[in-house]
């Protein structure tokens, strides 16, 4: 960590969005985290995905658990909403948040452990519901606040820092969040921002549960030889199965690919993600067929990374509860609390 | 782009902006540093073995630094460099016994100096200690050169001068005052000498050709000699209304001594406009805080006399516009009489070699001036050197430094039967600044405080006065205010490839956007592919080796670091290294830097 602020003086040709902003309105406070680590890279891309997505920072909502990764809402768009969650209680936090105020841009980060161990039915239960979040799992493999145990993503031989290897089998988010039945399920790698800057931005225009597993390697505790989590095997076995270009909406589109290697899909603000397919018979709207090829490139020891599946037309938390169309902060009072009399009312129909 | 070696000490050398910008190479962060320290005798000495002249110079440099100032490119003002140097100067400690001393033994080698300005004294300085005798022969009663006649006390007071030029008179130079030199070849002849060298400035002040010159010169001056007759006390007054004619250095430092000689209505004659003007703002700005009026756009036409006394001068009132060769053309409108009871004519200085014979084996060129090598200093007859603005014209005393040292080092090679070409090599080191995970041997803190502001002695009090010095210099609270306004170019982030695992993590951190991890290419290509484009083309990309996890670069502009060292601190395999680099300049006598040194070499990680 570093005692000094990140100076203020800035480079004088940074690029000003529409609302007059700079990447540099995006940051927040020094982070605390270890030199090197993969979740400053994360905040770095979400910083960017936010700048570039001309997001206004109140119209923001950023929550966290507990762990290295939970601290880093602290360190981007200090102007924006933010929750931190009692251990793997993010994602009812950010559920009852939404429900509550439907129209911010719901951003929660999570770690393997507190998404993975303390907070797994949590986890589920948010993709189950759909609620309409980005959801950002930096996974690393390890406890790096608690010294470097092994977390319920390490994988099956990876090594400890010293030496000894893992023998449990891992918890995947991505098959999880696949098989529960989640509407956006990608992975990335802290250390390749081209792949993982579209992504979070595909997510955050996504409506539904948006989520993105990022192997954000632990240089303290988990970067070694023997490692599966470290930079240098997370470089060597990457398998990209999708590249994403993501245009927002009124944007000309002027990536040109060749016929039949892009599928469009136009996200439900009318942004269009196109998945440029590295493997010509994946399918990444086909639920069965994304996770048997996941299931193929995992067997050969490689991360398949990209937007690996994508479904726009899924119904959110909202759509299930049938809940009124904007924030209820906006619905007026009367009608929010119809008052004893409306209590009455109501309670007649169990009478 | 081919990787960047940064082992070439002129390489880091242009990060640190102001140092390459002065012509003496003076270490200013490193000085700037002492004084944050409070170390000022260390910073004089610091000063003192690359300007020869710190409290001279911190009162009257041109500051070539303070535009060239990185400061400049994240906000709008420099650090107050040349101020600083003068708190280094008002504020430093006993220092005879660490200046430099003649040699205990003299070589045998006589050198001859003519004129006794900065040029000629920076020579001796150099020369004395290696066991030469030097000798200057000086026009005027005292040593100074235009130091002494040109700048006010005002602005340079008289004991200032004195003890700096003092530092060098007392190491034994032999002087000989009120020896001006007729005849060069006579000096020549005589042969007492092994080598020449001329330093006797550019003193002739340009006339002004126009009706009624002759008639009014009983009130019509020229402004160095003017000056000059000021500092020797052959002047004490001068009228009511005063007409400078020219917006120069010269003419500020006339209009503001006007004022003090008990002139009330001061008028500053321009010709163009304010953005054409050759005086420094700073002076200008001086000027006017002084209540001189600075008119633009008035072209002398005349000077009218009448009963054979000046009454004043008429001027044309002229516009002007580029021509399509970009050339500014002038257009009359109209014509003006303003009113005068004395002229000074400030618009340029002249040399003038009249006592050089064309005969001798010196070769003369262009507007009449002898061809002097831009390297060595030597003329075209082996061991006649030339230095300051007998060389090329009017500069500033500190290029004059520059030159005394540079022909002190042709000097010591002549003498000892050396090429003049071989000049010693720059040298440099580099130490890395970490004192811990995050601690630095600097302060690294970007504080984003503004210029400070300089104090001046009230104005009726100044202006009643011509010995009164005009600014307050800073007081040990706005030093510490301005010095950490330094970003501390010469703490350069220093990068090891092979340690790099490109986790970005200097990139996001990155105050000022100036690293990228990129494929390699062209420069120009790349210079476009950065994080922020750099377009400054004055300042070097860095470019490293092939990275080892994916083959792409490292890649800096250093346009824009604000070497805050925040790559340094967020790198965990210390790829990045603040490494503090010195500049090992090469003077007279340093033919190579045997123990101090790296001359193309660092200590690795």
């Amino acid at each position: 960590m570093s005692y000094i602020k990140k100076p203020a003086a800035r480079h004088p040709k940074l690029k000003v969005n529409s609302l007059g902003l700079t990447i540099r309105d995006y940051e927040g406070s020094m982070s605390t985290l270890c030199a090197g680590c993969g979740h400053d890279s994360v905040t770095a891309a979400l910083v960017q995905a936010f700048f570039e997505l001309e997001v206004e920072p109140h119209r923001l909502a950023k929550l966290s658990g507990i762990g290295c990764s939970s601290k880093t809402p602290a360190y981007f768009v200090s102007e924006a909403h933010g929750f931190n969650a009692v251990h793997g209680r993010m994602p009812s936090v950010a559920a009852g948040a939404n429900a509550a105020h439907r129209d911010l841009l719901y951003v929660g980060i999570s770690g393997d452990g507190d998404s993975l161990s303390i907070g797994l039915g949590q986890f589920c239960h948010a993709i189950r519901r759909n609620v309409n979040m980005l959801y950002v799992l930096e996974n690393n493999g390890v406890y790096g606040l608690t010294k470097g145990q092994f977390s319920a993503s390490a994988d099956i031989g990876s090594t400890s820092k010293g030496g000894v290897a893992n023998q449990q089998g891992p918890i995947d988010p991505v098959n999880t969040a696949l098989s529960l039945g989640a509407t956006f399920v990608a992975r990335s790698f802290s250390g390749d921002k081209d792949q993982l800057i579209p992504i979070l931005k595909a997510g955050l225009s996504h409506s539904g549960f948006a989520f993105v597993d990022v192997i954000s390697p632990c240089v303290t505790f988990n970067d070694h030889q023997g490692s599966t989590k470290s930079y240098a095997h997370t470089r060597s076995h990457m398998h990209e199965v999708i590249e994403t270009d993501f245009v927002p909406l009124k944007t000309e589109i002027k990536t040109e690919y060749s016929e039949g290697s892009v599928q469009d899909i136009t996200m439900h603000d009318g942004s269009v993600v196109k998945l440029h397919k590295i493997a010509d018979e994946y399918d990444p709207t086909d639920r069965r067929a994304v996770l048997d090829y996941l299931a193929d490139v995992g067997s050969r020891g490689e991360i398949a990374t990209g937007l690996l599946y994508l479904e726009e037309a899924g119904v959110d938390m909202h759509g299930f509860e049938n809940t009124v169309d904007g924030p209820l902060v906006e619905v007026p009072f009367a009608d929010l609390c119809p008052g004893s009399k409306g209590l009455e009312e109501v309670q007649k129909e169990w009478w | 782009m081919h990787p960047t070696d940064t082992r070439d000490p002129q390489y880091y050398h242009r990060v640190v902006d102001c140092q390459w910008a002065c012509p003496a190479h003076t270490n200013v962060p490193e000085y700037i540093r002492l004084i944050a320290d409070g170390k000022y005798t260390e910073s004089y000495m610091l000063n003192r073995e690359s300007n020869v002249f710190p409290g001279i110079l911190g009162r009257t440099c041109d500051r070539p630094c303070e535009p060239a100032c990185r400061r400049t490119r994240v906000e709008d003002e420099p650090v107050a460099i040349c101020r600083l140097k003068r708190v280094a100067a008002d504020l430093r400690g006993e220092i005879d016994h660490l200046l430099p001393k003649a040699a205990a033994e003299k070589n045998g080698k006589k050198i001859a100096l003519i004129g006794a300005g900065p040029a000629s004294l920076t020579v001796a300085n150099d020369l004395i200690p290696l066991g030469y005798h030097c000798t200057i022969f000086e026009a005027l009663p005292k040593p100074g050169g235009l130091m002494r006649t040109n700048i006010p006390s005002f602005r340079l007071p008289v004991a200032v001068l004195e003890e700096e030029m003092d530092m060098i008179l007392n190491m034994g130079v032999e002087v000989h005052y009120n020896h001006r030199i007729d005849s060069l070849k006579e000096l020549l002849d005589e042969g007492d000498f092994d080598a020449y060298f001329i330093g006797t400035g550019a003193p002739k002040g340009k006339e002004l050709n126009i009706p009624g010159r002759t008639e009014g010169s009983a009130n019509i001056h020229i402004g160095i000699e003017w000056l000059e007759s000021i500092h020797f006390g052959h002047i004490d007054s001068v009228g009511e209304r005063v007409l400078v004619i020219g917006v120069g250095n010269t003419a500020m430092d006339c209009c503001r001594s006007s004022k003090r000689l008990g002139g009330k209505d001061i008028k500053v004659m321009a010709r163009k406009s304010r953005p054409y003007f050759k005086a420094s703002p700073w002076e200008l700005e001086d000027a006017e805080d002084e209540e001189v009026e600075i008119i633009v756009d008035h072209s002398p036409q005349c000077f009218v006399i009448e009963d054979g006394q000046l009454r004043g001068m008429i001027f044309d009132l002229v516009e002007w516009e580029e021509n399509e060769k970009g050339r500014l053309v002038s257009t009359k409108h109209g014509e003006i009489f303003i009113q005068a009871d004395d002229v000074v004519l400030a618009i340029g200085q002249d040399n003038a070699f009249p006592w050089i014979e064309r005969d001798i084996g010196i070769e003369f060129g262009e507007w009449d001036m002898p061809v002097v090598d831009r390297a060595t200093f030597m003329t075209s007859r082996e061991g006649v050197f030339v230095g300051g603005d007998a060389a090329w014209g009017p500069e500033n005393i500190i290029w004059a430094v520059e030159h005394g040292h540079q022909a002190a080092i042709s000097i010591h090679n002549y003498c000892r039967g050396l090429p003049v070409t071989d000049r010693p090599p720059y040298g440099m080191n580099l130490v890395s600044t970490k004192m811990g995970i995050h601690e630095w041997r600097y302060s690294n803190d970007y504080d984003p405080v503004l210029r400070t502001e300089m104090r001046y002695a009230d104005l009726e009090k100044r202006l009643s006065d011509m010995k009164i010095e005009a600014e307050l210099g800073f007081d040990v609270k706005e030093t510490v205010r301005e010095v950490e306004r330094c970003l501390n170019c010469d703490i350069q982030t220093d990068f090891t490839t092979n340690l790099c695992i490109e986790c970005d993590a200097c990139i996001d951190v990155c105050p000022v956007t100036c690293l990228t991890i990129t494929h390699n290419g062209e420069e120009d290509d790349l210079r476009q592919r950065l994080m922020a484009p750099a377009d400054n083309m004055d300042q070097a990309i860095f470019a490293s080796e092939s990275l080892p996890q994916t083959g792409r670069i490292m890649v800096k502009d250093e346009d824009l670091c604000v070497h805050c060292g925040l790559c340094a601190e967020r790198c965990p395999t210390a790829a990045w290294d603040m490494m503090q680099f010195d500049l090992l300049n090469p003077y007279a006598g340093h033919q190579s830097w045997p123990e101090k040194a790296i001359t193309a070499s660092t200590i690795s990680v």
